[in-house]
């Protein structure tokens, strides 16, 4: 596991929506598999504290880019679900349109810098395993 | 931390978590049961990865983030629910929601029959405005054994306790309609039959609410908060009313057509029955969610009502006046020590009994002091002229009435100095007040019961 690296608490809430809905556009999840999801793809670098996700789903719910529904998970519990609408899937479009943006402007800087990338960066080393 | 029996001691951990987290408004339960299978998830994951219950129960709870910070979030996304809103039927699903529905049909069903009953004497002939008196003097029976039947439904009473209320409702049913009253609210004692049979079954419904706790001073001085709320409601609710039909004969009139004969033969009698049931559901349904209205009325008013009392008393020293005694001062004062005494109940029954004594509690003992004293002033004007006016049922109802009012609100006073003086516990004025109740329903029924045949039914 590479090492835990602090992320700006700003930068970490902008980008839960874009996170939260494209985890949930590759299937139906739940909050705990959806934040290890995030680990997984991070590499363990982004790590949120577990409580805060949900005020983020039960925005998104709210705002209709996702939905919410109980099951009886095989544990026997009752989980709590969220699937993504089509409303959500636009704003995942949307927002993946304006990241890319944010994301091209910062390559071009970065590369007009010849800012040295740190070892253990993704792009960097290859992936490390997750999880 | 010791751990004897991991197993459990997860269990109760969790449960004294989830326990921690229900009580932060902004956290409803279907978030409280989210979290919580996280948490649960979380834990079993740390566990298979070696670590012991209870540290990874730790792990867990720090990775779940500062509670408070949690509700904070919570309530920024919720802003709502920093409202409290009363949620008759609750969203989550399962059986809070089954029950709390049933309870809904149950008591809109209550409503209409009680809302019809007040109908079926029409079709035998008795008629709302030729006789009046019989529907004054029936006025608690037509809705008060619904109420007392919801209660006996809600609270499962056992046939023991049914058979009592029971046998009370039949016991008035008879003693209203039997007796030779003229019919026509004309004589003083049936008048008197109409207003103290309802404050006489009110006990009874007391006793329905209160389920098996009436013997406890808890159960009472719940059915204490329950009549106050049900009051509020009650008067919001008939305020409501009044702006719907305000509206109804201003739009119908605007069309030609008059809806008195309908308000007064339909609207009025139904509406007000059945909305003495839906009031009753309301308060029950919201007594954990919203906070209780009259204790904070009677913060409000206490000291004005201190005030305006020991203003009239200085008063009265300052320029020696007598008090003039009309014919009906003494329902006046009655008045005034049964609004003294709600001042008084209602604050005692809002009050953490383990709390100092404050300056509210000075300002109270000088409420119910100088109602005393006000009291005193009148009732000694009024025994030097009682002979002259002569004795007749309403006025010895009327001093008997104020008579009850001032033993209780006396020892009251007693108690609470006590209190302040530290010589005494709160809960003393507690038990008093609850043990109290009694009382006013006995004289109530002995109003009812004896007065007619005693006074000759005029």
């Amino acid at each position: 596991m590479g090492e835990i690296m602090e992320i700006n608490k700003d930068l970490i809430a902008a980008s839960s929506t874009p996170i939260v809905l494209a985890i949930l556009a590759e299937e139906d999840s739940y909050g705990y598999a959806i934040l290890k999801r995030v680990t997984e793809l991070s590499g363990g670098r982004m790590e949120w504290t577990d409580g805060m996700l949900y005020p983020v789903l039960h925005r998104l719910e709210r705002l209709g880019h996702i939905e919410a529904r109980w099951e009886v998970a095989e544990s026997g519990r009752r989980r709590k679900y969220y699937s993504i609408t089509p409303g959500g899937l636009a704003q995942l479009a949307e927002e993946h349109r304006q990241w890319q943006a944010v994301d091209a402007t910062l390559r071009g800087i970065w590369q007009a810098l010849y800012l040295p990338i740190p070892a253990g960066h993704p792009s960097a080393a290859p992936l490390p395993q997750g999880g | 931390m010791s751990t004897p029996d991991p197993a459990v001691s997860l269990e109760e951990q969790i449960d004294r978590w989830r326990g921690y987290l229900r009580r932060r408004q902004a956290v409803h339960s279907a978030d409280v049961a989210e979290l919580e299978d996280h948490l649960r998830e979380q834990v079993a994951v740390l566990a298979d990865a070696g670590l012991a219950t209870d540290e990874a129960f730790l792990v867990a709870v720090k990775r779940m983030g500062n509670l408070d910070a949690l509700s904070r979030e919570f309530a920024r996304e919720h802003s709502d629910r920093l409202w409290k809103q009363l949620v008759v039927v609750p969203s989550d699903s399962g059986e809070p929601r089954v029950r709390a529905r049933t309870d809904a049909i149950v008591v809109f069903c209550l409503a209409v029959v009680a809302a019809l009953t007040v109908k079926a004497p029409a079709l035998f002939g008795i008629q709302l405005d030729q006789d009046a008196g019989f529907y004054a003097r029936n006025v608690g029976l037509f809705v008060l054994p619904l109420l007392t039947g919801y209660f006996v439904w809600k609270r499962r009473i056992g046939t023991g306790t049914l058979r009592w209320l029971v046998l009370a409702f039949v016991a008035a049913g008879v003693i209203a309609n039997v007796y030779p009253f003229g019919g026509d609210l004309g004589g003083y004692t049936e008048v008197l039959t109409a207003l103290h049979l309802p404050i006489a079954l009110w006990l009874v419904v007391g006793v329905a609410y209160a389920g098996g706790r009436w013997g406890e001073v808890g159960g009472r001085m719940d059915f204490i908060r329950f009549s106050g709320e049900l009051f509020i409601y009650y008067v919001l609710i008939a305020l409501g009313g009044g702006v719907l039909t305000a509206f109804m004969a201003m739009i119908f009139q605007a069309i030609g057509i008059d809806v008195e004969p309908f308000f007064e033969s339909w609207l009025l009698p139904c509406g007000a029955l059945g909305a003495v049931v839906v009031a009753s559901w309301l308060v029950e349904a919201k007594q954990s969610v919203i906070e209780n209205m009259a204790p904070v009325l009677t913060r409000l008013f206490t000291p004005f009502f201190a005030a305006v009392l020991v203003m009239f008393l200085g008063t009265l020293l300052w320029t020696g006046r007598g008090v003039d005694i009309g014919r009906n001062a003494l329902i006046a004062f009655d008045l005034l020590l049964v609004v003294v005494l709600g001042l008084l109940l209602y604050s005692v029954s809002a009050r953490d009994p383990r709390s100092p004594a404050g300056a509210f509690d000075v300002v109270q003992v000088v409420l119910v002091v100088s109602a005393l004293l006000a009291d005193a002033v009148a009732l000694w004007a009024i025994a030097a002229r009682i002979t002259e006016f002569g004795f007749t049922p309403n006025r010895v109802a009327a001093l008997g009435e104020n008579v009850i009012l001032l033993v209780n609100l006396a020892w009251s006073a007693v108690l609470y100095i006590r209190f302040l003086r530290g010589r005494g516990s709160f809960t003393d004025l507690e038990r008093w007040q609850t043990n109290y109740l009694p009382a006013y329903a006995v004289w109530a029924a002995i109003v009812v019961i004896a007065f007619p045949p005693v006074f000759g039914y005029i």
